[in-house]
């Protein structure tokens, strides 16, 4: 029977590899996917929460439902940087845009 | 009309402004201008003459000029007969010498300059006659003082010109700063500078008699200056540099004729104080002697005359000395027509032959007719022949001596009346009469424009007809006219006419003798008395007395000052810099090693700190990002301990 440790086990897992995918990936999409990862990874939080902390009510995942609608907004966004970075470099590799110093 | 008299003297100055500003470059038009105004000046100065003549006034009108609280300093009109006749003198002989002047200047390169002079000389000499302060004067004083500065040193191409203007205003300076003195002495003591205020003080005496002979000497002393009386008159033959129509203005009607004016303004002062009428009395002598024995051998036609005007001026001063405030000022009027037209005649001849040297003239009647005989009527005037003017007012001179009762001076008067006689007459017979003795200059010589010409005709009716308002037996006359507190009717002496006539005449023929008879060899008698010719040739060595004494001295003391600047000025001035300098170094190591260290230290500073932690800052997102998280993942492992 899956406990909520379970649950968090995975989380906690789901989070790592984004955060490692966030550190170490080169491709601005690569980035973005990692982010969308952390998400979920925290959606799976809310949802555990929800179920076995307070199952009658739907807080969780009513926050959950939140989070996905910033994630798209958020996507939308971090998709349109990568294009306009594209546009003005011909390439989407973060490390290469390292501008904001000094 | 006479309250609007000052227009009489502002309407030169008007010319001369207009021709400074406007037509500097118009030779024409420059001339029109200020002969207009002087003319219209002169149709002025008869209306308000006879205005004066059926009221005597004096008319005063005063004017505010510096107002302070405590302090009032008024500028005043003060139109008296005096005023009056001299504001005619004055306007007649200027619209003469102007008139004289469109031919003689003619082209001469600064000729509109020479104008707008003329001009500003006229405004000077007018408004010291009807200005009726003791300030207003002293104003005015400076400016004739400065005009004839101006135009004696006109040429100043010439060294001699630019240096003969330089000793005129200088040694008229000298005597200005005593009428400085005296007229401050005079306004403390009095407490005004108006004259009507001061004569009306003096006469009720109000003011210490010491004071009043200290003002009356000391403003004397600028008489003296102007006048070119003894000792200071060692400008005005000086001045025989300028252009012969200034030395014309000069003697005449402006320069010399103001320290006479002034002299009669003073008359309150000099019938208080005894003292200093002796002392004016005797310098007006001596002047006279002085002047009228270097006249007698000099050689320059120009500095014959200017002798004479001193002689002639020493005359003037002689009189009011004496108490003759109608002799002396009657004098004056008539000198002013035959010494201006001596010298317009003798500006003539310069025109004609181009030479000042008598020496080198001669026969020229023949060539210069109407030069030749309008200068010999000013000359028997001058020489006191009867009926011409000179011989009124010199009678009247020696009646007002003689009234005084110094038979000195009476004999000293008479015996400088033969000598003008002899001088003037030797002028006459060397320039006019005889051989050329230059062929080339006679060839050459020929009659003046009109324009020179007519004012000579002009001014020879004046220098006979002028004194003839003078006549004793008349009972209307300048006397009735002109008079200091009552008018005196000069009794006709015969004795003293016919001594004048006699000595005149004695001089005239002895000139005859000598220069035209050639019976008398006038080098032989030249060899004969030779220390006397010699030392009258060297102007009685005066020149070389005051270079010996007054300017050497000052020489003297200038070197002396020169060493103490440069000893002793000069040397603290340099210590201080030295000083300045030595203490500014020891400034500039503090500077250069504490504070520029301090300043340049706190940036090597920040900037060896910033190379360091700039390092952190790689601009690449993903480094802050795990930056970010190491630090939280700090905080938890923080929290959890």
């Amino acid at each position: 029977m899956a406990t909520l440790d379970h649950y968090l086990i995975l989380s906690a897992i789901l989070f790592c590899i984004g955060i490692f995918g966030l550190l170490t990936r080169r491709n601005a999409i690569g980035v973005l996917m990692s982010i969308e990862l952390m998400f979920n990874s925290a959606n799976i939080n809310f949802i555990a929460f929800s179920k076995f902390i307070t199952p009658e009510a739907l807080t969780g995942q009513i926050f959950a439902v939140f989070v996905i609608t910033v994630a798209a907004a958020e996507a939308a966004v971090g998709l349109a940087i990568v294009v306009l970075m594209y546009r003005n470099f011909d390439i989407v590799n973060v490390d290469n845009i390292n501008f904001m110093k000094w | 009309m006479i309250e609007y008299s000052y227009i009489i003297a502002f309407l030169p100055l008007l010319s001369y402004l207009l021709i400074v500003f406007f037509f500097s470059k118009n030779n024409k038009v420059a001339h029109t201008v200020s002969i207009t105004a002087i003319l219209a000046s002169f149709v002025l100065s008869v209306i308000v003459f006879f205005e004066v003549l059926a009221n005597h006034g004096p008319h005063i009108f005063e004017y505010e000029w510096i107002s302070m609280p405590g302090f009032e300093l008024p500028l005043s009109l003060y139109i008296d007969p005096l005023a009056a006749v001299m504001l005619l003198v004055v306007t007649i002989v200027s619209s003469c010498v102007h008139i004289y002047s469109v031919g003689y200047m003619h082209g001469d390169p600064r000729y509109p300059r020479f104008f707008s002079f003329l001009s500003l000389f006229s405004f000077s000499m007018l408004g010291l006659v009807i200005s009726g302060t003791f300030f207003g004067t002293f104003i005015f004083w400076e400016l004739v003082g400065l005009t004839s500065y101006l135009l004696i040193g006109f040429w100043f191409e010439k060294k001699v010109a630019a240096d003969a203007g330089k000793k005129a205003f200088v040694t008229t300076k000298i005597g200005d700063l005593g009428f400085l003195a005296g007229l401050l002495i005079l306004s403390a003591a009095a407490g005004t500078f108006n004259y009507s205020e001061v004569y009306h003080l003096i006469e009720n005496n109000q003011i210490p008699v010491i004071f009043i002979t200290a003002a009356g000497i000391l403003m004397f002393c600028g008489a003296i200056g102007k006048s070119a009386q003894f000792p200071l008159h060692v400008w005005l033959p000086d001045a025989m540099e300028g252009p012969t129509p200034v030395s014309a203005l000069i003697h005449a009607a402006t320069m010399v004729a103001a320290g006479v004016y002034l002299t009669a303004r003073i008359m309150s002062i000099i019938v208080v104080s005894h003292s200093a009428a002796i002392t004016i009395a005797y310098i007006g002598g001596i002047t006279a002697l002085l002047a009228a024995s270097i006249g007698l051998v000099q050689n320059d036609i120009k500095r014959v005359l200017a002798y004479s005007t001193v002689s002639q001026l020493g005359y003037m001063i002689l009189a009011l000395g004496c108490g003759g405030y109608t002799a002396g000022t009657f004098h004056l009027m008539t000198h002013a027509f035959f010494k201006a037209l001596l010298f317009l005649g003798a500006g003539s001849v310069i025109h004609a032959v181009h030479t000042n040297d008598i020496q080198f003239m001669g026969g020229l009647s023949k060539k210069m007719p109407i030069t030749s005989k309008t200068f010999f009527i000013a000359s028997l005037s001058i020489a006191g022949i009867f009926p011409l003017s000179g011989f009124w007012s010199k009678d009247e001179i020696f009646a007002t001596i003689l009234h005084e009762g110094h038979w000195f001076l009476l004999v000293l008067a008479v015996l400088v009346a033969g000598m003008t006689a002899f001088y003037m007459f030797r002028l006459c017979f060397l320039t006019f009469t005889g051989k050329p003795r230059d062929e080339h200059a006679y060839e050459h010589a020929h009659e003046s424009p009109n324009t020179m010409t007519y004012p000579l005709i002009f001014l020879a009716i004046l220098a006979v007809c002028a004194g003839w308002v003078g006549i004793p037996w008349l009972h209307h006359g300048y006397a009735s006219f002109v008079y200091f507190h009552h008018p005196h009717h000069p009794e006709p002496n015969f004795a003293l006419m016919i001594i004048g006539t006699i000595v005149a005449l004695a001089g005239i023929y002895l000139a005859y003798l000598m220069y035209y008879k050639r019976a008398i060899d006038p080098v032989k008698m030249a060899e004969r008395f030779k220390p006397v010719y010699t030392f009258l040739f060297n102007k009685w060595y005066f020149d070389e007395l005051y270079m010996g004494t007054v300017i050497r001295f000052t020489y003297w003391f200038m070197e002396v000052l020169f060493r103490f600047d440069q000893v002793v000025i000069d040397g603290f001035v340099n210590f201080c810099g030295k000083f300045g300098l030595f203490n500014s170094r020891i400034w500039m190591t503090f500077d250069v090693y504490v504070v520029d260290g301090a300043v340049n230290g706190a940036g090597y500073i920040t900037r060896w700190f910033a190379g360091g932690l700039r390092r952190i800052q790689s601009g690449a997102v993903q480094n802050y990002a795990f930056v970010i998280f190491l630090g939280v993942v700090l905080l938890i492992l923080f929290r959890m301990m």
